[in-house]
């Protein structure tokens, strides 16, 4: 009994999926991010591709904790070939970190304009383009109507969008798909060999549409993704040994 | 094809000037004088003062004899070049071939822009009768050599239009001075009885050369036709230029934009057959007052494509300012090269061929944002942080070397160090702390040093040793000690970068 009641409702929530315009991505779309965990809270159990994803950082630490959680998703977008386009009015990012998270930089513009208005502007014209790997925008404030229509340009492209917002000052709800939170969680040693190891970022989904929110410890080696699920955090011998 | 011009002879062009800004000097005699020695000579008279007698070359004294009321003005030398360059500028609505033909005329290769004013007839009319109610006494004629229609516009009598290939027809009544020869050149003819260029035309040229000279010989086939005879532009002619004259002044931004779209279909279809695209247009407005008005954009990638380059300009169309309205658009590319498909290769799959939509991204942001906004690096052969990576310069450009990856490089870079307060145990090793922006950081792990020296003949900084350190919270720094050790002196201590 309770198996039909769940199966009606997962069924439901499919059709209300769909219904709000929500389609399941083809198998073609969908590409493999390395997320492991994360990937349970999105709908239909993929990473929004179609979307626009907002990062928000409170401190120089968490914003270079997110500019490179950023680099390593849109460097997966990459590989199927196509231009990034990063857009800010005050860069900080160095490009030739980029290699480290499998992005070549060679195939980042980087669009530095004069102000937050004329990045929103330049966002929206970047989403509205096809054939776009990804767009990567620094944006501090952003209202409703305007997430929506970069949310609108972006189901018209099928471009990835991510805005970076610095220590905004508003953080009401606004029409991008996925709100995250990125931080530095300190490395773990590896065979006791000294130095630093390997990135490790606290990831927090704070809010996605029709899906959960959740939080996670996430590593960044040998140019992927790695969980650190639970278990694994304490028996960290067993991870190959790789000397970066 | 045949070529044809339009002589413009530019009778009083410094009275008409001066009568056109004081109205009231108009039914008067009016002359430009000069000083010579110490005396004052006329040295232009307007049609008035020539009925009284008054020749250029008189004493103004002696001019003022025979005229009490003679109006007498300074002639500013260069006044004559400076208003035929101006009307030649604006005479550039016509044609783009236009020269200056000092001192008193303008020259317009025609060729293949009558067509556009119904033919040579209404174009000569529209020109002439411009300037005549501008208030120039003109006189023009259109004929297939620059020489003829010099000496037509002169010394011609008849319709100011000599037919294609009816030259010789037409010039042999004419008398020589209608070639362009000086006056010493003159008088010889006069003296041997040549009084009509058909008596030069009917002698035997090995009896003339002796006798007149090489220039005479020139002259004469010039004028016919046999001699080429280049002329200076004031501008130079686009080859990739299209123009349209309007039959009324467009004034709304409907018309303009047609006018546009017009002219790009011509511009643009000529630029494909050629396998050619345009890097930069310019779409000037030629103003009913006489004014220019220019728009120009520019693209990343050589484009053909109407509706991108439409775009570009619409963005720009509210800076016009059509006042009366616009007679004739024209559109031109200063910049054009080969439009190669090649060129997608690599930016890879996504944007293919038929949508250049990377470059045309570029080009919409670039046109409304600066020409400077857009930034694509390329690795340098420097280990130096600010000179590791070069500016592309176009979006073709590939790296020459691999990107290097042995060494962390911190996602976030200053771009100026920032100071900080460091507790170090001893030399070479990596500090126990620091104090950034009044919060202190302790260490818990860190790589380094890694040495970084500026290539000694670029030097001009201390040398700096690097480390990457991980504080309590898990934050990743690049910071930096400058310099070495030295006995009783502080090590000095940067902040460089976030990972």
């Amino acid at each position: 009994m309770s198996t039909t009641k769940n199966d009606i409702i997962r069924r439901l929530q499919h059709d209300i999926l769909e219904l709000q315009g929500f389609e399941k991505p083809s198998p073609a779309d969908a590409v493999d991010f390395g997320l492991g965990p994360i990937n349970t809270s999105f709908p239909y159990q993929t990473f929004p591709t179609t979307a626009v994803h907002e990062f928000i950082t409170e401190s120089q630490e968490t914003a270079a904790a997110s500019a490179g959680f950023i680099a390593g998703l849109a460097g997966h977008l990459m590989q199927k070939g196509g231009a990034c386009i990063w857009i800010s009015s005050n860069r900080l990012l160095n490009p030739s970190a980029l290699i480290q998270f499998g992005i070549p930089p060679e195939q980042v513009v980087f669009i530095d304009v004069r102000n937050q208005k004329q990045v929103l502007w330049a966002v929206e014209e970047a989403l509205s383009s096809e054939g776009l790997a990804a767009v990567i925008g620094e944006v501090k404030e952003i209202d409703f109507t305007a997430s929506r229509r970069l949310q609108l340009a972006v189901e018209k492209s099928r471009t990835t969008g991510f805005l970076v917002r610095d220590r905004p000052r508003d953080l009401n709800a606004n029409a991008c798909v996925a709100r995250w939170r990125i931080r530095p969680l300190a490395s773990v040693s590896v065979d006791d060999f000294p130095g630093v190891g390997f990135t490790r970022w606290s990831v927090e989904l704070l809010r996605v549409k029709n899906g959960h929110a959740g939080s996670w410890e996430m590593e960044w080696i040998a140019g992927r993704f790695q969980p650190v699920l639970p278990e694994k955090a304490i028996s960290i011998h067993e991870r190959p040994r790789k000397i970066v | 094809m045949e070529e044809r011009y339009l002589y413009i002879w530019f009778r009083h062009i410094t009275t008409d000037w001066l009568t056109r800004h004081r109205p009231a000097l108009k039914d008067t005699a009016l002359v430009l004088s000069a000083s010579e020695g110490n005396r004052k000579v006329v040295t232009v008279a307007n049609t008035i003062a020539q009925t009284h007698g008054i020749r250029t070359g008189m004493v103004v004294a002696d001019a003022r004899l025979l005229v009490p009321s003679l109006e007498v003005f300074d002639d500013k030398p260069e006044l004559a070049k400076k208003l035929l360059h101006r009307i030649a500028t604006w005479a550039v609505r016509y044609t783009p071939a236009v020269a200056i033909d000092l001192p008193d005329g303008i020259i317009l290769n025609i060729s293949g822009c009558a067509h556009l004013w119904g033919g040579e007839r209404p174009y000569f009319r529209e020109i002439i009768q411009k300037l005549i109610s501008i208030g120039y006494d003109v006189r023009g004629a259109i004929a297939d050599t620059v020489g003829a229609a010099w000496a037509w516009a002169r010394f011609g009598n008849r319709t100011p239009i000599i037919e294609s290939g009816q030259q010789q027809v037409a010039l042999i009544t004419l008398s020589p001075a209608a070639l362009r020869l000086d006056a010493e050149a003159l008088i010889k003819l006069r003296k041997v009885g040549i009084r009509n260029i058909g008596h030069i035309v009917n002698q035997p040229r090995h009896s003339l050369l002796p006798r007149f000279g090489k220039e005479l010989l020139l002259r004469l086939d010039q004028a016919l036709g046999l001699e080429k005879e280049i002329i200076t532009l004031v501008q130079p002619v686009e080859p990739y230029q299209e123009r349209l004259p309007c039959l009324e002044p467009i004034l709304t931004r409907t018309g303009i934009e047609i006018a546009l779209t017009r002219l790009l279909e011509l511009l643009c279809h000529r630029l494909k057959d050629e396998g050619k695209g345009l890097r930069s247009a310019v779409f000037t407005g030629h103003r009913v007052d006489g004014a220019l008005q220019k728009l120009s954009i520019g693209t990343t990638r050589a484009s053909y494509s109407i509706k991108h380059l439409f775009k570009l300009f619409a963005e720009k169309i509210p800076e016009l300012e059509p006042d009366l309205g616009f007679e004739i658009f024209v559109l031109e590319a200063p910049k054009v090269e080969d439009h190669s498909p090649l060129q997608e290769s690599l930016w890879g799959g996504a944007s293919t061929v038929d949508s250049p939509t990377l470059a045309e991204l570029l080009d919409r942001l670039t046109n409304k944002a600066g020409a400077d906004i857009v930034h694509r690096y390329l690795p340098a052969q420097h280990h130096w942080p600010d000179r590791s990576i070069r500016l592309a310069e176009s979006l073709e450009e590939k790296p020459g070397i691999a990107w290097p990856q042995a060494l962390p490089r911190p996602i976030h870079l200053l771009h100026r160090p920032e100071p900080i307060e460091v507790t170090a145990p001893i030399p070479d090793y990596p500090p126990m702390n620091f104090r950034y922006k009044g919060k202190l950081h302790i260490i818990q792990k860190a790589d380094g040093p890694e040495r970084i020296e500026d290539e000694w003949w670029i030097q001009t900084v201390r040398h700096r040793d690097y480390y990457v350190v991980e504080d309590k919270e898990g934050s990743r720094y690049w910071i930096f000690r400058s310099g070495h050790y030295i006995d009783g002196q502080a090590a000095r201590w940067f902040l460089h970068g976030f990972f």
